[in-house]
């Protein structure tokens, strides 16, 4: 699945897009998989209160379920208007 | 979404031209602010993927909540500059009301619920606009 991150979170991370090979059943397990990964990775996710995540360009929440989904982003709490 | 300006009246004028049977048009536009240390440029990043469902979403619900002849919404992203257009909405309607409430109604759901994040680059450095606890509790009165 594709993981993509937005503003802030893309910048800690340091690209805009992963490929990833998940059997992680939820977001927030998701997440855990990625924190693992590197520090910078840790850093980006240390506050998931201070981050917001779609599934298949839908907003939705950490504990949503990720079978079938093809795209995850990560960004922090939108700034439009 | 474009990243090109674009041009206020014109659109308006054109908003208003497609209308029939209306009997108001209400327009919101919003401007890219000076900050404290000098703004050089206001950059506007979005998801691509997802921009264009949320304002369509963002649309559906203000049509379902008044009556509404038509609606529009135009965003940039990129770089833009102190006082260029960032963006537009407008409401056409009967009745004043209705476009006036479903104009307030969109710019509190394009704030918070549309994927655009704005970063302020100034003379001082560049820091990510924080989203304001007031904006995602204007929500609540809808």
């Amino acid at each position: 699945m594709d993981v993509l991150y937005f503003a802030w979170v893309r910048e800690r991370i340091g690209h805009p897009l992963d490929r990833v090979e998940t059997e992680a059943a939820t977001v927030r397990d998701l997440v855990e998989e990625l924190r693992t990964r590197e520090d910078r990775y840790a850093a980006a996710f240390a506050d998931l209160s201070a981050l917001r995540v779609a599934v298949d360009q839908e907003l939705t929440d950490f504990d949503a379920p990720l079978a079938g989904a093809r795209e995850v982003a990560f960004f922090p709490p939108m700034t439009g208007g | 979404m474009q990243e090109a300006p674009f041009d206020l009246g014109e659109e308006a004028r054109a908003f208003t031209a497609r209308q029939t049977g209306m009997g108001a048009v209400v327009t919101f536009t919003g401007i890219v602010r000076d900050v404290a240390d000098g703004l050089d440029v206001m950059e506007i990043e979005h998801y691509p993927g997802m921009t264009g469902r949320a304002l369509t979403k963002i649309a559906e619900e203000a049509r379902a909540r008044w009556s509404l002849g038509d609606v529009l919404i135009l965003h940039r992203f990129g770089r833009l500059r102190a006082d260029e257009l960032i963006m537009m909405v407008a409401t056409a309607s009967r009745h004043r009301a209705d476009a006036f409430q479903a104009a307030e109604f969109l710019m509190d759901y394009l704030k918070s619920r549309a994927p655009f994040w704005k970063k302020e680059h100034g003379r001082d450095g560049a820091g990510w606009v924080a989203a304001r606890d007031e904006d995602e509790a204007a929500l609540d009165r809808w």
